[in-house]
């Protein structure tokens, strides 16, 4: 009988030299005739490992990694097909304590699952949201939504199902969802492990949302840096397509859903939303005014939901398994769970899935096992590269929305960022102003011009002496305040959280080189 | 409606820009908000987009040359000049700063000899920033020709220099 090994084709493991295994472990099996089926699934998260191959054995899946194609021969030799023990060999995958204590709702398929395979999505309780979706009318799906707490894991954190009440509302010929795979912060990955590791999830999420408001015709805007998660979602959309879980007809239903990707084309700011309806509609992607609201005035001026992919891929767990279900996980009014994504300087990086409310303490020494240099942790960016950096005594502060806003930050999309003890702040502080100055679409003053001057502000900060280094905090300040109240988006209106966080917790990183050289 | 511009006689184009245009424009251009896959699919053909192509992507599209070009020269992937054979894209962001993204950065400047948006006297490779590779587990990181590269160190990018120009 043919043993399955599954070796990853994410782009994370990729990156690393995962086809290179999987080629060498193909190689090996046909010169040792053995019968040995490659199964391409997506990344379990646990990225230090990669790449992490896994065997299915009798006993369930047991995890080799990270392995190099040098080593491949070395693990048939030790019987890795039977679970052999090996220098690599990490025991049963679940049985890994970094994978053992999540709570995966989001991501319970990736890396478990054939990701090309639609059959294998249906065996691991696929479409099972869809069903319970089908059986019910527009608003109970939408209420649903509602009930279940679920807010909008971009970053704003709105809530869903309010979103999705307002489009229902909304009276319209043609209404559209819009998938937000535009995920271009900073230490985030978790958008592209879904898609890449379970696409069917996201078209699924889709789908209810066309169900739930009315909408006939979905697209999914992807970042052009995401090439193995486009060729992921081709594929499945296609399979979806064929089986009759997208189209004309979904499931018999007599409704129709049809799904699109398109790429965008390098700019930041089209993860703002109403850019990204402009770059969609063939624009530059300009951010526009609020109100209209996308969900009453959206693509091509209708009615639009438009989300982010885990907020999506979110959606088929809630009907599948209920809104209680998944309200029952977190704390406060940040309810479920929420895909985190470790990052920077860490021994294990990787995607933790929890509950909302344990700390970041427990993220960044627990899970990441501290930095990779070794280095004592100074400063930790949550949220991209709008997010604030948080000094290392502020570790205790649990993942949860409001207790980021009461420190100054934010949680965005869950990307935590960690820096050791050589991190210089008053460069990163420099490095957000520059950030913005060139993503910033150029509609508003505060942001287009802000930004620029503010590079300037903290290079005259960092050169000056002390008299000038006053002046000219005075002023960055003053900047910022007016690109937080003046700006039209997050962009413009968030830049300064680094920068002031960074001035608040580490100021002595801002003595100017003359007044270090002074004293 | 035609505009009126676009009404006036195109510039003289080599016939492969006029060729790749016009297929490109011919399968795509009934699509809702056209623009973005058209320009992807005339870069994907010709590796640019040409700005003497301009007015015939406007023309078939019956957008205004401004429309367009204002358009190419918002998004940072499309490029108005040939590219090298090959393009380097090396991110600059947060976390492939904390592994030291900026050193990296550097070390590929001087071994390449040109900095970003510079293409290489040979015309082999083209260097670009890039602002996250969603790769940030695997820090720092690089792209080219869609093939990802992680955890980079400045000898691993030599050994891949290497083997590129073997």
């Amino acid at each position: 009988m043919s043993i399955t090994v599954y070796v990853p084709r994410d782009a994370g493991a990729l990156s690393l030299g995962a086809e290179a295994v999987a080629a060498k472990m193909a190689a090996e099996a046909r010169q040792r005739d053995l019968d040995v089926a490659i199964v391409r699934n997506g990344s379990r998260g646990l990225y230090w490992l990669e790449p992490m191959v896994e065997v299915a054995t009798a006993d369930g899946r047991v995890a080799y990694g990270p392995v190099t194609p040098e080593q491949v021969a070395s693990l048939f030799e030790a019987d890795f097909l039977h679970g052999g023990s090996h220098p690599l060999a990490l025991g049963p995958t679940e049985a890994i304590d970094y994978l053992k204590s999540q709570q995966r709702l989001t991501f319970a398929r990736v890396g478990i699952i054939d990701p090309r395979s639609l059959d294998d999505y249906l065996a691991h309780g696929g479409y099972r949201g869809l069903g319970a979706a089908l059986a019910m009318d527009a608003a109970a799906i939408v209420q649903t939504v509602t009930d279940s707490g679920l807010r909008g894991r971009g970053g704003a954190a709105f809530p869903a199902g309010i979103k999705w009440k307002t489009c229902l509302d909304a009276t319209a010929a043609q209404k559209y969802i819009v998938c937000n795979a535009d995920e271009g912060d900073s230490g985030t990955f978790s958008d592209r492990m879904i898609m890449e590791g379970d696409p069917f999830v996201l078209i699924e999420g889709m789908t209810i949302a066309g169900l739930a408001v009315g909408a006939d015709h979905g697209y999914i805007y992807l970042r052009c840096e995401y090439p193995h998660a486009q060729r992921a979602l081709e594929a499945a959309i296609a399979s979806a397509e064929a089986a009759g879980y997208l189209g004309a007809d979904v499931r018999g239903s007599g409704k129709a859903f049809r799904l699109e990707v398109r790429m965008a084309a390098g700019a930041y700011i089209c993860g703002e939303e109403t850019s990204l309806l402009e770059s969609l509609e063939g624009k530059r992607g300009q951010v526009r005014f609020k109100p209209p609201l996308p969900a009453i005035e959206g693509l091509f001026g209708k009615p639009t939901v438009i989300n982010n992919v885990i907020t999506l891929a979110t959606v088929p767990i809630i009907l599948d398994q209920g809104a209680a279900y998944y309200r029952d996980y977190g704390v406060g009014r940040s309810r479920g769970t929420l895909p985190l994504q470790l990052a920077g300087n860490l021994k294990r990086p990787g995607l933790v899935e929890r509950a909302f409310g344990l700390t970041l303490r427990e993220l960044i020494e627990g899970y990441g096992g501290g930095t990779a240099s070794g280095r004592p942790v100074r400063a930790v960016q949550v949220g991209g590269p709008l997010g604030a950096y948080i000094p290392a005594s502020q570790l205790d502060t649990p993942i949860d929305y409001e207790a980021f806003v009461a420190i100054g930050g934010m949680l965005g999309h869950g990307g935590v960022v960690v820096f050791d003890d050589t991190v210089d702040m008053a460069a990163q502080a420099r490095y957000a102003m520059e950030f913005c100055a060139i993503e910033s679409c150029g509609k508003c003053t505060p942001c287009r011009i802000g930004s620029t001057r503010g590079v300037e502000v903290i290079d005259r900060i960092v050169a000056g002496d002390r008299a000038e280094r006053e002046r000219n905090e005075i002023l960055l300040r003053d900047l910022c305040q007016t690109m937080l109240d003046g700006s039209l988006c997050a962009l413009g209106g968030m830049a300064p959280f680094p920068v002031l966080s960074a001035l608040e917790h580490f100021s002595e990183d801002f003595s100017g080189t003359a007044e270090k050289a002074a004293s | 409606m035609k505009r009126v511009a676009n009404a006036a006689s195109l510039p003289d184009l080599p016939e492969e820009v006029r060729a790749a245009v016009l297929d490109v424009t011919g399968r795509l251009k009934s699509l809702p908000g056209a623009l973005l896959p058209v320009l992807h699919g005339v870069q994907e053909a010709l590796g640019y987009v040409p700005e003497h192509a301009v007015p015939l992507i406007a023309r078939e599209l019956n957008l205004s040359r401004a429309d367009v070009h204002g358009v190419i020269s918002f998004y940072h992937f499309f490029r108005s000049k040939p590219p090298g054979q090959k393009v380097i894209y090396v991110c600059r962001a947060e976390s492939c700063q904390a592994m030291g993204a900026a050193t990296l950065e550097k070390h590929i400047k001087q071994r390449l000899g040109v900095d970003f948006h510079q293409t290489t006297a040979n015309g082999a490779f083209t260097l670009e920033p890039v602002y996250c590779l969603g790769n940030c587990a695997c820090s720092p990181a690089m792209m080219v020709d869609d093939e990802l590269k992680g955890r980079l160190t400045p000898e691993g990018f030599d050994a891949w220099l290497a083997a590129e120009t073997k």
